[in-house]
């Protein structure tokens, strides 16, 4: 099984502002390192050619989407905090919002599937109003991906 | 306080086995029994008893590397020793500060609270460092007083590229719940710490590797 992995942030301004100029710079080198770390499998991308746009969507202006799928719990944990990803989440303050809300969803999907926004959308929703499980968990409260293989389908699919 | 980490800690009082375990966990990675048994001065087979009685008291994980050469005549793979991952520890009377650290780390998440606690952990990194620098006018002891300070606070600083990493985070459990905030937290600790015993703040940085402590320092001019 891999694990795929969406989380939102809201931004403090308009992608296109003078505020949010130091995080898009930072966007190409950071995106770069995600790609070559171990255990990467993909990432949802705008554009092959511009590094710094960001994915459009259509769930709320000032949201940015980060959508990635890893090979385990661990390869994606050691991206984000054991990475120079750190000082890039460090400073998140600059540019974010606090959300009230969780912000970050993970998942177990089969290897070789990709999943969609739309899918990941929904997972958040149920993390959100249902709590952690093993369709829709966070760090602090993980589930191994046996657990979620030894899910029926119908509860994958109750969302 | 759990009678097994106690059992555990117990089988430590042997020097063999200290030794041994002191060699595996120094290293930071795999280490193989003749590797092993030369570090504590002792026969392999004496090595490879005490370190699988470690194994059983779950103070080391051990494992099999693949022999280096292929093919007839390469042997069997060989069996290595780690540093188990369990923290065990043993407190009289008993202690317990990890649940309320954790709880406190909540707090903080919850009030958005993080540069607060970054600049209460610069203050408390401060205050160490003065305590150590006051009584030994620290100068004349030689080395780095830095490294000296976080290798007795258990963060086993070894050098690597005109660096000092740090093999062990003292808050792991705590990193893992919340490793924003306790990352940070131990960069400011850290910072402070060599404020406070007149040393430069940015010496420290973060550096984060798998496995290691986030931070590391530069290495003083006089070595």
């Amino acid at each position: 099984m891999h694990l795929a992995e969406l989380n939102l942030a809201h931004l403090r301004a308009p992608i296109d502002s003078a505020e949010l100029a130091e995080f898009v710079a930072l966007l190409e080198p950071i995106n770069d390192l995600a790609d070559r770390s171990p255990g990467f499998v993909w990432r949802l991308k705008e554009s092959e050619e511009d590094p710094t746009a960001t994915v459009q969507h259509e769930y709320g202006d000032h949201l940015l989407v980060n959508f990635s799928v890893w090979e385990s719990l661990d390869a994606l944990w050691n991206y984000v905090y054991r990475s120079d990803h750190l000082a890039v989440l460090r400073r998140r303050r600059e540019w974010f919002l606090r959300m009230a809300e969780p912000a970050m969803v993970m998942w177990w999907i089969p290897e070789g599937t990709i999943p969609t926004l739309a899918e990941g959308m929904a997972r958040l929703r149920r993390l959100r109003t249902e709590g952690p499980g093993p369709e829709a968990f966070t760090y602090k409260d993980a589930y191994d991906s046996s657990e979620a293989a030894s899910l029926p389908a119908a509860a994958a699919a109750r969302k | 306080m759990s009678d097994d980490d106690l059992d555990a800690l117990a089988l430590l009082h042997d020097p063999v086995r200290r030794s041994l375990y002191e060699a595996v966990a120094g290293r930071g990675g795999e280490v193989g029994r003749a590797e092993a048994a030369e570090a504590a001065g002792v026969s392999r087979t004496l090595a490879g008893h005490h370190l699988d009685r470690l194994v059983e008291a779950g103070l080391l994980e051990s494992g099999f590397r693949a022999p280096e050469r292929k093919g007839p005549g390469s042997g069997r793979p060989a069996k290595v020793y780690r540093r188990a991952a369990a923290e065990l520890s043993v407190s009289l009377p008993p202690r317990e500060y990890a649940t309320l650290g954790a709880v406190l780390a909540e707090v903080v998440e919850e009030l958005g609270a993080e540069e607060r606690a970054e600049a209460a952990a610069r203050r408390a990194g401060e205050r160490l460092g003065r305590r150590v620098a006051e009584p030994a006018g620290s100068a004349s002891s030689g080395g780095d007083p830095a490294e000296a300070v976080l290798r007795e606070r258990g963060y086993e600083p070894y050098a690597e590229d005109g660096r000092l990493r740090m093999r062990n985070c003292p808050f792991h459990a705590l990193a893992m719940e919340q490793p924003l905030l306790v990352c940070s937290m131990n960069l400011a600790l850290c910072q402070g710490l060599l404020a406070g015993l007149g040393d430069d703040p940015d010496r420290a940085r973060l550096d984060p590797r798998p496995g290691e402590c986030c931070v590391t320092l530069s290495k003083t001019n006089g070595d």
